[in-house]
C-alpha cells in the first residue's frame, strides 16, 4: 500500500513539473517573446556561475585537503616509502599548481569573455612560440619526474640485499598463507599437486630444505632489516598490498613474484603514533579474486630485531612436519631420519604415521 | 567516389520528380536502414538505453558502499535472490554489478554510443558525402551491435548472474566457474557479446576510414577537415588496429574455458583439486587485453575531444587555437596509445625493466594531452563566448580532462603506482578523464547537433540546469575518491568493515553516494528534454549556431543523400570565425575566397586564382 502511495506521489510530482514546464513554454509563446535566438538571456549568468563554481570549488578543495591531511595520509612504515612519499608530494605540488592555474584560466576566461553584443572575438588561430612553450615545459617537468621515479623504481624492484629475511606469502581464496625457512634458512620446494587440506602450501617433502619450514598464522617481520617476500597465488590472482609500507605486488598462479622492503616502524611504535592500542598492520588483497575479496585479510606484525629473533626461535620448533607428523610418510625413505631431526621430531613408531598419513588422504 | 556520386545523384533527381511516391517503408526507413543519419540515431538511442542501465547498476552498488547498514529489502522485486536473507546485497552480485557497469559504460555507451552516433552522423555531413562508403556494412555494424547488446542484456538475468571478474575479466578468475559464479554462463555470454561487439566495431571503423579518405567533397582537403572528423578518423584507425587483439585474447580465453587449453592457466589448486593446466600465463592475457584496453581509452576520449574542439570554436566565435597542433597531438596520442599498455601492469610481476620503459612512454603521452588542454583554454581567450548547453558541457569536459589527466602523472610513474595501483585513486582518475569527460562530450554533441538530427531545438534552460547539476554532481562523486584512494582503499571491495585501516571515511562514501544518486536523477531532465523536443521542440533554423561547417548547409530535415542538388564545394578551413574585415562573425566553408576579398589574408588572396567557382552562387550578406 505504502509503495503504491509512493508511486502515485512520484507520478503526481512529475506531472506537476511537466505542467509547469508546459505552462512556462506556452506563456513564452503567447507573450510572443522572440523565439530565443542563438544567445539566450541567461548567458552572462552562466559566466557568473562559472566564477562561483571556481571560487567555491577551490576553497573546498584546499580546506578539505589541509584539514584532513592526517586522515587520508597514512603514516609511512618502511624505508623506501620515505622516498616515494617525497616524490608523491612533489608531484602533488606540481599537479595542484597546474590544476588550479588551468581551472582559473578556464572558468575565468568563461566569465571574462562571455558574450557582449557588438563585440567581436579576437581572430587568433595560432602562435608557434606559445605552443612550443607549452610543449617544452611539460616535457622538461615530466622528464624530471620520470628520472626521479625510475631511480627509485630500480632500487625497489632491484635484487634484495643479501641479508634479507626471506619469507613466502601465498594468496588463496580468501586468506593468506605464510612460510618461513626454519633452521636451515632455506625455503623448501613446493608443488601445487601436493596441496591438500592440511598441507595448504603444497610442501614438497622430497626436498630436504622443506622439512624444517614452519607456517605461522600471521606475517611477522623484523624492524630495520630488509624483508624479501616470495609471493605466489594458489587459485586466482591476488595482490599483496599494505598502504603503510607503500608496498604492493600481485600474487599470480604459476608465476612466482617478489617484493622486498625494510620495515621502519614496529607495530608497538605505530600503536603510539596512531594513538590506537589495537592497531595492526593489515595485509590487504588488492586484486579482485571473488566473493570474499573484501574480507581477505592478513595481520602483519613488525617486531624489534631481538623480539623477532626470540619469536623465530620459538616458532622454528613448530615446523610443519612436527605439527603434522603423519606427513613423514611423504618423505622419501632415505631422508626420513634426517627429516625427523630437521623437524625436531622425537623418535616414535614409524608405522603408525604411515597408516595415519594414508588415511588422512582419503 | 565519382561512380557512387553519380548513382546517388541520379537517384536523387529521380526522387525530385516522384518525391511523394517514393516514401520508404517503415522497416527500411527506421529499422534496416542504410541512411547514416538514421543509423546514428539508432546508435544514440541504444547508447542512451545502455547509459541508463549502466548508471542504475552503479547506483545499486553506491548504495551498498555509502550506506552499508541500509536494508535493501525493497529491491527484492527487481534483484530477487541477489538480496540475501538479511536484506543485504549479495557480495558476489556486487562484483557482477561493478563488472557490468564497467563493460557497459566503456564499450556500449562510450564506444558504440559515442563513436557510433557521431562518426556515423557527422562524417558524411561534414566532409560533404551523400552517405558512408558502404551503407550496407554500416547497417550491419549497427545490427551486430544490437545482437551484442541483446546477449549482454540477457546475461544480466541468468541464474548464476552476469560476468563478475571486473570489466577486464582477468583469468584465472574469469576462466574458472569454481572461482566465482559469474565465470559460468555469464562469462560465456560476455565473451559472445564482446565478439559480436568487436565485429560491429570493425565494420563501423573500416567504413569510417574509407569514407574519410575517399568521399570528401571537392576542396575538402585533409587540411580543411573539421577537427571532429580528424578525431573520428584517428579513433577508427585505433579501433581497427586494436580490437582484433581483444578478439584474439577473448578467443584464447574461450579455448581455456571450454576446450581444456592452458594459454592463461598454470599450477592452479582450487575447490579442493589441482587442475591439470600447466605452462600458461595469466600475464599474457593482461598484455593482450591492455593492448586493446589502452587504445580503447583513447577510442573513448578522442571523439569527445573532437566534438569539443568544434563546439568551443563555434561558441567562442573564434578559430580553434593551433589547428595543426591539435591534429598533431591527436596523431601523437594515437600513436603513443599503442605503446603504453603495460602501465596497467606495473605490479603484476612483469620484468621491472619493462616497467621503466612503459613509465617513460606513458609520461610522454601527457605532453600532447597537455597541448590540447592549453589550446582549448587559449581558444576561449578573447572570445565572445555564448553559453549554449553544448558549450557548457564542452567547458566541463575540458575541466574534467585536466583534473583527471593530472592524476595520470602519478599513476603513470611506476614507483608511485606501487601504492596507488587498484585503489580508489585509479577509480577517481579514469572516471574523470575518460568516463565523465567523454560522457560530457557525448552530451555536448547531442545538444549541439540535435537540431540537425531531428530538425528541432532542445530546451535551452533545461539543458543548462542539466549541465550544472551534472557538473557539480560529478565533481562531488569523483573528487572525494582521490582522498579515499590516497588512504589506500582498494577498489572492487564490497565493504570496508573487515579492515581497521579502512574504518575511516564512512561519511565521505555516503556523500559520494548521495551525489551519485542526484547526478543520476539529473539525467532524467535530459531524457525528458531529448524525447520531448524530438516531437514538440521549436523548429530549428537552418544554422542555429552560426557555424561554418557543411552539415548546416543541408535542409532542415535532410533526406537520404543529405543535399538536394549538388554537393557543395569547400573553399576554406572550418574555423573562419570573427575574421577581421568580414561583415559577419563567421564565414562558411562553402564561401570562396574570391567572394571575400575584404577579409582575405595574403596567402588566401593567392588562392583565389585557382578557385573553381563553377556552380557556386554568390551569397550577399
Amino acid at each position: 500500500m505504502l509503495n503504491l502511495i509512493i508511486v502515485i506521489a512520484v507520478l503526481l510530482i512529475l506531472a506537476v513539473i511537466f505542467t509547469a514546464y508546459r505552462v512556462t513554454t506556452l506563456v513564452d509563446v503567447v507573450k510572443k517573446r522572440k523565439a530565443e535566438g542563438y544567445v539566450s538571456k541567461n548567458n552572462s549568468f552562466q559566466g557568473v556561475l562559472m566564477l562561483v563554481f571556481l571560487v567555491v570549488g577551490t576553497v573546498a578543495f584546499f580546506y578539505f585537503s589541509i584539514n584532513e591531511y592526517d586522515t587520508y595520509n597514512l603514516p609511512i612504515a618502511s624505508e623506501h616509502a620515505v622516498v616515494t612519499e617525497n616524490l608523491f608530494w612533489i608531484t602533488m605540488a606540481i599537479t595542484v599548481f597546474v590544476f588550479i592555474v588551468t581551472q582559473i584560466f578556464l572558468f575565468g576566461f568563461g566569465y571574462k569573455y562571455r558574450y557582449k553584443e557588438g563585440k567581436k572575438a579576437h581572430y587568433y588561430p595560432h602562435n608557434n612560440k606559445l605552443e612550443m612553450i607549452w610543449t617544452i615545459i611539460p616535457a622538461i617537468v615530466l622528464a624530471w619526474l620520470i628520472i626521479s621515479g625510475l631511480k627509485q623504481w630500480n632500487v625497489i624492484t632491484g635484487p634484495a640485499p643479501e641479508n634479507a629475511e626471506v619469507i613466502e606469502v601465498m594468496g588463496y581464496q580468501y586468506a593468506w598463507g605464510y612460510r618461513y625457512p626454519g633452521k636451515d634458512g632455506q625455503l623448501g620446494n613446493y608443488d601445487f599437486r601436493k596441496i591438500d587440506a592440511i598441507n595448504q602450501m603444497g610442501l614438497d617433502f622430497s626436498d630436504q630444505t622443506a622439512h624444517d619450514d614452519f607456517m605461522p598464522t600471521q606475517l611477522v617481520i623484523p624492524k630495520g632489516k630488509p624483508v624479501l617476500l616470495k609471493i605466489r597465488g594458489r587459485d586466482v590472482i591476488h595482490s599483496v598490498y599494505n598502504p603503510h609500507f607503500r608496498m604492493q605486488m600481485n600474487a599470480v598462479p604459476g608465476m612466482p613474484t617478489q617484493f622486498w622492503f625494510t620495515p621502519s616502524v614496529s607495530t608497538a611504535e605505530m600503536r603510539e603514533i596512531t594513538e590506537n592500542p589495537e592497531f595492526n598492520y593489515e595485509l590487504v588483497c588488492n586484486k579482485i579474486c571473488g566473493k570474499g575479496h573484501y574480507s581477505m585479510k592478513g595481520i602483519i606484525t613488525v617486531l624489534e630485531q631481538d623480539e623477532y629473533d626470540d619469536w623465530y626461535k620459538e616458532n622454528q620448533e613448530k615446523s610443519f612436519l612436527k605439527q603434522n607428523p603423519t606427513y613423514i610418510a611423504n618423505v622419501p625413505e632415505n631422508l626420513r631420519e634426517a627429516a625427523k631431526i630437521a623437524a625436531g621430531i622425537e623418535n616414535i613408531d614409524e608405522k603408525q604415521y604411515v597408516t595415519t598419513a594414508v588415511s588422512s588422504f582419503k | 567516389m565519382s561512380v557512387t556520386d553519380i548513382q546517388i545523384q541520379e537517384e536523387l533527381s529521380h526522387d525530385d520528380h516522384h518525391e511523394e511516391h517514393h516514401e520508404q517503408g517503415f522497416v527500411s526507413k527506421y529499422i534496416f536502414t542504410t541512411d547514416h543519419k538514421m543509423i546514428a540515431k539508432q546508435f544514440l538511442i541504444t547508447g542512451i538505453f545502455w547509459a541508463l542501465i549502466g548508471g542504475a547498476l552503479s547506483i545499486i552498488f553506491r548504495l551498498q558502499l555509502g550506506f552499508p547498514e541500509m536494508s535493501l529489502e525493497w529491491m527484492r522485486p527487481i534483484l530477487g535472490q541477489w538480496i540475501t536473507e538479511a536484506g543485504k546485497l549479495d557480495a558476489e552480485f556486487y562484483l557482477a554489478l561493478v563488472t557490468m557497469h564497467g563493460t557497459i559504460m566503456v564499450f556500449f555507451v562510450l564506444t558504440a554510443g559515442l563513436s557510433g552516433t557521431f562518426s556515423n552522423f557527422l562524417i558524411p555531413l561534414q566532409i560533404g558525402a551523400r552517405d558512408m562508403a558502404s551503407g550496407f556494412m554500416n547497417m550491419l555494424s549497427y545490427w551486430f551491435f544490437f545482437a551484442s547488446s541483446v546477449v549482454m542484456f540477457i546475461s544480466l538475468f541468468i541464474e548464476t548472474g552476469p560476468a563478475g571478474g571486473g570489466w577486464t575479466v582477468y583469468p584465472p578468475l574469469s576462466a574458472l566457474p569454481q572461482a566465482i559464479q559469474g565465470s559460468g554462463l555469464g562469462m560465456t555470454l560476455w565473451l559472445v557479446s564482446m565478439a559480436l561487439f568487436i565485429a560491429s566495431s570493425l565494420l563501423g571503423g573500416i567504413n569510417y576510414i574509407t569514407t574519410v579518405i575517399n568521399m570528401r567533397t571537392q576542396g575538402m582537403s585533409f587540411a580543411r577537415l573539421p577537427l571532429t572528423i580528424w578525431a573520428f578518423f584517428i579513433t577508427a584507425i585505433l579501433g581497427v588496429l586494436s580490437f582484433p587483439v581483444l578478439l584474439s585474447a577473448a578467443l584464447l580465453l574461450i579455448f581455456d574455458r571450454s576446450f581444456g587449453t592452458s594459454f592463461y592457466l598454470s599450477e592452479i589448486f582450487i575447490a579442493g583439486e589441482a587442475l591439470p593446466n600447466v605452462g600458461g600465463s595469466p600475464i599474457l592475457y593482461q598484455h593482450l587485453f591492455w593492448f586493446l584496453g589502452h587504445p580503447e581509452v583513447y577510442i573513448v576520449i578522442l571523439p569527445a575531444l573532437g566534438i569539443t574542439s568544434e563546439i568551443i570554436a563555434t561558441n567562442s566565435r573564434k578559430p580553434i587555437f593551433g589547428y595543426k597542433a591539435m591534429i598533431g597531438s591527436m596523431l601523437g596520442i594515437g600513436f603513443l596509445s599503442f605503446i603504453v599498455w603495460a602501465h596497467h601492469m606495473f605490479i603484476t610481476g612483469m620484468n621491472p625493466f619493462l616497467g621503466s620503459v612503459f613509465t617513460i612512454l606513458t609520461l610522454v603521452i601527457a605532453v600532447p594531452s597537455a597541448i590540447k588542454a592549453f589550446n582549448y583554454i587559449t581558444t576561449l581567450w578573447k572570445g565572445n563566448i555564448i553559453f549554449t548547453p553544448a558549450m557548457l558541457f564542452s567547458i566541463g569536459l575540458v575541466s574534467f580532462f585536466i583534473s583527471g589527466g593530472l592524476t595520470g602523472i602519478f599513476l603513470g610513474n611506476s614507483v608511485l603506482d606501487i601504492n596507488l595501483h587498484d585503489t580508489y585513486f585509479v577509480v577517481a582518475h579514469f572516471h574523470l578523464v575518460m568516463g565523465s569527460a567523454s560522457f560530457f562530450g557525448l552530451l555536448a554533441g547531442v545538444y549541439h547537433w540535435f537540431p540537425k538530427m531531428f530538425g528541432r531545438m532542445m530546451d535551452d534552460r533545461l539543458g543548462k540546469i542539466h549541465f550544472w547539476l551534472s557538473f557539480v554532481g560529478i565533481y562531488l562523486v569523483f573528487f572525494p575518491l582521490h582522498y579515499i584512494g590516497i588512504a589506500g582503499f582498494p577498489r572492487r571491495y564490497y565493504s570496508f568493515t573487515s579492515f581497521e585501516t579502512f574504518s575511516i571515511y564512512g561519511d565521505l562514501n555516503a556523500l559520494v553516494s548521495v551525489a551519485a544518486i542526484l547526478t543520476f536523477a539529473a539525467q532524467f531532465i535530459f531524457l525528458f528534454n531529448f524525447f520531448y523536443s524530438i516531437y514538440r521542440g521549436r523548429l530549428a533554423p537552418a544554422n542555429p549556431w552560426k557555424s561554418t561547417t557543411l552539415e548546416w548547409t543541408t535542409p532542415r530535415f535532410p533526406g537520404h543523400g543529405n543535399w538536394v542538388g549538388a554537393i557543395p564545394k569547400v573553399f576554406r578551413w572550418p574555423y573562419d570565425y570573427s575574421k577581421p574585415g568580414a561583415s559577419d562573425d563567421f564565414i562558411p566553408q562553402t564561401v570562396p575566397y574570391s567572394h571575400t576579398p575584404e577579409s582575405n589574408l595574403d596567402h588566401e588572396n593567392e588562392l583565389t586564382k585557382a578557385e573553381d567557382l563553377n556552380g557556386v552562387e554568390k551569397v550577399t550578406q
